[in-house]
This record gives C-alpha cells, structure tokens and sequence, in this order.
C-alpha cells in the first residue's frame, strides 16, 4: 500500500458540516447508528476533559504540581476511540490520554497524583470503576508491547475470537507520533502480527515530539508503516470525532471477531505545550498553532450540533457541568496529603522480601529517634 | 527418597516439565526454544509434549519477548523466558529495569508478575563474544527483580520450580559451563528455599563463598587446599539477590577469613557487596579482610584468553594464601 492508497477517513468538516468523504463510506452505517444521546455524551466528554485539562495546566502553574501533559486539541481522537471500546476491552494509555481515562471511570484526581509526586501508578486496573484501564506508561512505546501481550493471552485463553460480540475482548493501545520511532514499537507489531493478537494500536499523531517535528520520525504516513507488519491499517481525521469513533469501532471489532491486529493513525495536533515544562514558541509558528485551532474538535462537534438543532441550552449545560468537575478537580487536588513514609518500601515485591523488612524497621526506628518521633 | 543422577541441563528440563504440569498457566517463551529444544536443550520435547501455545518460538526480538510477558502475565499467565546468551539480555534491559522490576510498585499491589528470565552465563564454553558473560549484578541492583543461580543439578531441578512459583520477577542465572555436569537429584523434597545461601563443605580455617559455576571451582580449591592442611567451608550463595546472609556471617565468624570468587568483573559486583555486608557485620570476627577473586574489570577476553580471565584453584589458593598469612 503506497501512501497515496493510504485511506484518510473524514466525516466533518472542520466547520461542522456532515461530509462523509469517500473514504469514509464504508463506515457509515456505524456512524448513523450512533444515537442523539450519544453524539451529545461525546460532546459533553470533549468539553469537559479541556475544562479539567486547563485547570490541571493552571495547578502546575501555581506550584500544585511538578508537571502536566496537557491533552488540548487531541480530544476528539480520545474520546471518539474510547467511547469505541467496549466495557470488556481493556486500554492501555501512554500519558495523555486525559479524556480516555475519565472515560473509562478513571477519576482525573488518580491522574493528578503521578504529578504531584504522590504516586506513580494513581488507579487499580483491576478494580472494575476504572474500565480496564491499565495505568499510564512514561517510558515512550513500552505499553504497545504490554497491549500486545495481553492481548496474545486473550487469544490463547480463548477470551477473543469466539464469535460472540459480547463476550470477546480486544486492546487498544495509544501512543504517539514520537513513540512510534522506538524498537518496542516494531516489536509489539511483529508479535501482534505473528500471534494475529487483537490489539489495535491507536497513534494519536500530533505532529511534534516535544520540539521534533513528525518529518523527523516518518517520512511516509504511519498507517503505511503498519500496513508493512501486515496489520490492516487506517489513516482519520483525529480532529473529528464521528470518524475516529467510526474507525476504531471497526478496528476493534474486528480484532475481538479474532481478525488479528489492527492499526490507526489519528492526525491531530497537540494546541497546548508538550508539557507544562515545554516552551512550544522556541519551535513552532503562530501560524502553524492558529491553522489548528481552526480545526478544533470541540467547536467541530458544537457546529456538527448546532446545525442538528441542538438547543442553546445544551451547550449551557454542558459548559456548566465542566466547570463544575474542573472546580471539583481543584478542591480535591489541594486536598490530597503526602504518601506515608510507608509506601517507599510497600509493593515493591509481592512475597515477603528480607531486604524490604530491615529497611523499613530501620527507616522506623531512625523516625522515631528524632525528639517528638517523626522527623 | 526417589534420587536420580542427571546433568544439570536434563535436571532443568525436568524442573520445567514439573512446573508446566503441576500449572497450566505457565508458559515458555523465547527464541528457538520449541522445535530444537533450546540451544542448550534445556527446553527439549516440551514443545512436542505440551504444544505451541505453550512453548512459544518467539520472534527473534528479547524486549518484544520480556514486554509481551509482561502482558501475559497481566492475563494470568506464568511466563518462563529463556534469553538464548548472557549477552544477548541487553535488548530487553529496558524492558526488565524500567517495566517489568517496577510495575508491582507502580501499581501499588494490585499487580504481580510471576515472570522467570532465564539466562545461561558465564564463561569456560570457548565461545564468540557476547557468549560469557556474568551480568548478575546489573539485575541484582535493581529493586523488585530477585536474583538466583544454582549450581548443582538437584538446585537446577528445585530452583527453577521455586522461581516459578514466586510472584515476584526472578532472574535465573544458569551456570552454562555446568549444564553437563551431573549429580543426584533427589525428586521428591527440595532441600532448601529458593532464597537461602548453603554451607555445601565444612572447614575450619577460611571460607570460600561465590555462585553459580563458581562453586565448583571453589571445591576443587578446598580439595586442594585440604592436601596442603587447610581447611576451608565452602558456601554457595545461591540466591543473590535477597541475599542470605546467616550461613554466610556464620561461617565468617567461625573461620575469620572470607575470599569471595566470581566469573564477574570485580568493580560493584556481587562479590563487592557481600564482602562489604560481611564486613560491616562481622568485623570483630575478622582475622584478615575479606579478598575477592573476579574476572578482570574488562571486557570479557577472546576465548583463547578466557582461562587467565576467568579465576580458577590457583587464583582462589593464591587468595587463600594471602589470608591465612594476615
């Protein structure tokens, strides 16, 4: 497949208008069953995931947190994916994925914690509230081999694959356009590929690795690079999100109905800074940013809405509501203590460890010297 | 008692079989360990007897092998990986420091990843680069691995079912330059837990500790010392990480003398730090510091070299010389 025969599925035009391109013909009839209701939940998650994301960014910038990775402009591909999946799959996110987690039922304060030094994991996968949702990966691409081997093991458990759309589970896994230049990357597919694993590897390019731009790691679409291992692989519009639900439905049926890997490449495009460390003046033009805030996929969706005769106080609502979790999101925040000294040595191994208990009696007894008992 | 007299590679073999039989969730993963039986034939007719999904020729790629493990793992699955050479671990060095030694951590409890990395090492085959090497210690360094090496085939037999059925990581360094060495292997009790260390010969005047292949060579050092009348204990440490120190501190206090002999490099070695814990530990015990004998703080030699890198009965009694005159 040459990158000209690479699909780019679109549905909305950047000012809203339904415009199915041919590429997305296809995915239609996913696309017109999805209800009133849940065009309006994906609207209401894309709001209010920016609404909590530019609070976070504003916590860091007044000393509450060490660092946040600010998900703006990359909603519509997060919330579109996520609200694809189905209760039985499970996620592995990289570290932006915001909107994916709160989706899931992963509360935004869980995330909060990995950055105000607190935690370095913030949730239970395992606890049934948080969706399947495995905690977030800082090391770039190393979670697309965790997908892929969670994923050969539903294969081999016969928890996918069967035929009953109820029953099989599949992956999805994120990561960007900076991730997928390392090894671990091409390793997840060879063995998704090989093991015909159902994951779906969701790359959420956005068109800069901190200060590299995506030139510098692809010189052909990354869908094409996919397509290479053999995984059927799809290009869409990230900045909409009917196409990238419609997408990543697709793919995900498809790996569960035991069709093997599947890959997406979402084009987006990251309006806020890497991190809250990041200066993205030094790199990047107001043009280029302005050119994409043209194509923001909440105003997007409100145009795609409005045109369907949503009513005024709709998006009232909706706006209401968000400012309300991202309240919520500050007062929690600024209610969050330090960890037990405790938790230096806890967890570190699952069986008794020797060298764990003699740290911790001596961390004990040290505490305890100073007059008044903790230091 | 039900004791068999096996080489270690043949002990391994049955260890893993024991394993996979007594666990359907465990699984072997690497790299042309199925249809040949491993290079090594540790892995021989498991493929054949329990079938491909659960003896995995893998793609050749050791990070691939170590992250999908880890997702397995997340599935329920047992995952025993073999890394085909000591060498060839590093590839997947990322994968086992950063994800795999951290992620029952990071998750706070509510993960464990019963994986078993299985590594034959060290030197004494005559082999290419990459093939002889003694990475222990970078495994033992890092918190939330756990670190063994057995030396003798009824360890191999027990060790290897013990790592298994820990649900912590455990990197299991196999001693290849012992895979044909025989002995008896009693198949119905393990004698000691996975993680202690042994006195395998008792002395009086000086104590020789090292592992893996080591050990070995440190009995043939006692034999010969006993013929010139010196006594040595001979303790292998078995577990490097936790180590156990009782039989270790028991014997330095007992003896006085301690000399630590490893194929490793010397600088921040395993050597280095139970000479350093003894130290700390037992210091008014001590007749004479405790002396290592290591490979040299070099790269490993061409194989025409290895027999003046690696330490041998004259280094070690050269070693046991330089106490005893203290």
């Amino acid at each position: 497949m040459t990158s000209s025969e690479t699909e780019f599925v679109r549905v909305l035009e950047a000012d809203g208008r339904f415009a199915p391109n041919a590429a997305a013909e296809q995915y239609l009839p996913l696309i017109e069953a999805i209800s009133e209701a849940e065009l309006e939940q994906f609207y209401r998650d894309m709001v209010a995931i920016r609404a909590i994301d530019d609070q976070a960014t504003n916590l860091q910038r007044q000393g509450q947190l060490a660092l946040w990775p600010p998900s703006r402009g990359q909603e519509a591909a997060q919330v579109g994916s996520a609200r694809a999946a189905r209760a039985q799959d499970t996620l592995f996110p990289s570290y932006r994925e915001h909107a994916v987690t709160r989706i899931r039922g992963v509360d935004p304060v869980d995330i909060i914690k990995l950055m105000r030094g607190i935690s370095h994991g913030g949730w239970d996968p395992t606890d049934p509230a948080n969706g399947n949702t495995r905690l977030y990966t800082l090391v770039l691409g190393s979670q697309t081999l965790h997908a892929t081997g969670y994923a050969m093991g539903l294969a081999f458990d016969g928890r996918s694959g069967t035929g009953d759309p109820e029953r099989d589970e599949a992956v999805i896994v994120y990561y960007g356009d900076g991730a997928s230049s390392q090894g671990d990357v091409h390793e997840a597919m060879v063995f998704a590929a090989s093991y015909q694993a159902p994951t779906v590897f969701f790359l959420q390019n956005n068109q800069w690795a901190i200060s590299v731009p995506v030139s510098t790691q692809t010189r052909v679409p990354f869908a094409q690079r996919s397509s290479g291992y053999g995984i059927p692989s799809v290009r869409v519009d990230g900045n909409d999100v009917l196409a990238s639900y419609a997408v990543s439905r697709a793919a995900l049926e498809e790996a569960r109905a035991g069709g093997g890997p599947r890959a997406i490449e979402a084009e987006t495009y990251r309006l806020g800074a890497h991190t809250t460390s990041d200066d993205p003046t030094k790199y990047r033009t107001g043009d280029e940013e302005r050119s994409w805030e043209q194509r923001d996929p909440i105003t997007r969706m409100r145009a795609f809405l409005e045109n369907k005769g949503a009513a005024g106080s709709f998006f009232d609502d909706v706006d209401a509501e968000a400012a309300a979790a991202a309240d919520d999101l500050r007062v929690r925040t600024l209610e969050l203590g330090p960890p037990p000294v405790s938790k230096i040595f806890d967890h570190v191994y699952t069986d008794p460890h020797p060298l764990m208990d003699e740290q911790r009696a001596w961390l004990d007894q040290y505490e305890a010297s100073f007059e008044g008992g903790q230091q | 008692m039900t004791l068999e007299t096996m080489p270690f590679v043949k002990a391994m073999n049955a260890g893993l079989r024991q394993a996979m039989t007594d666990d359907a969730k465990v699984l072997l993963m690497g790299e042309d360990i199925g249809k040949l039986g491993g290079v090594f034939r540790v892995t021989e007719h498991l493929q054949r007897d329990f079938g491909e999904k659960r003896v995995l020729d893998t793609p050749l790629a050791e990070s691939g092998i170590v992250g999908t493990a880890i997702g397995l793992a997340m599935t329920g699955f047992r995952p025993v990986i073999e890394i085909q050479f000591d060498g060839f671990v590093f590839p997947a060095f990322d994968q086992i420091t950063t994800q795999l030694a951290k992620l029952t951590n990071r998750h706070e409890g509510a993960l464990s990843l019963p994986i078993v990395i299985r590594i034959p090492y060290g030197g004494h085959i005559g082999a290419v680069e990459h093939h002889q090497e003694s990475p222990e210690a970078y495994f033992a360094h890092t918190p939330g691995l756990r670190v063994v090496s057995p030396s003798t085939p009824n360890d191999a037999y027990w060790m290897i079912q013990e790592a298994i059925a820990s649900n912590d990581p455990v990197i299991f360094m196999e001693p290849k330059s012992r895979y044909w060495q025989k002995g008896e292997v009693d198949l119905d009790h393990s004698a000691v837990p996975l993680h202690t260390s042994r006195v395998v010969r008792t002395g009086t005047d000086i104590t020789l500790v090292g592992h893996g292949a080591m050990v070995t060579t440190l009995l043939q050092a006692a034999a010969l010392a006993e013929s010139e009348g010196t006594s040595c204990e001979v303790v292998d440490v078995r577990s490097l990480s936790p180590v156990d120190y009782g039989p270790i501190l028991d014997s330095a206090r007992k003896t006085g003398r301690m000399v630590y002999a490893q194929e490793a490099p010397a600088h921040v070695s395993i050597g280095s730090e139970i000479a350093a814990t003894v130290m700390e530990r037992a210091f008014y015990a001590l007749e004479a510091p405790v002396l290592r004998v290591s490979g040299y703080d070099a790269p490993f030699p061409p194989a025409k070299l290895e027999g003046v890198f690696l330490p041998d009965a004259d280094r070690i009694l050269d070693a046991v010389d330089r106490s005893m005159a203290y």
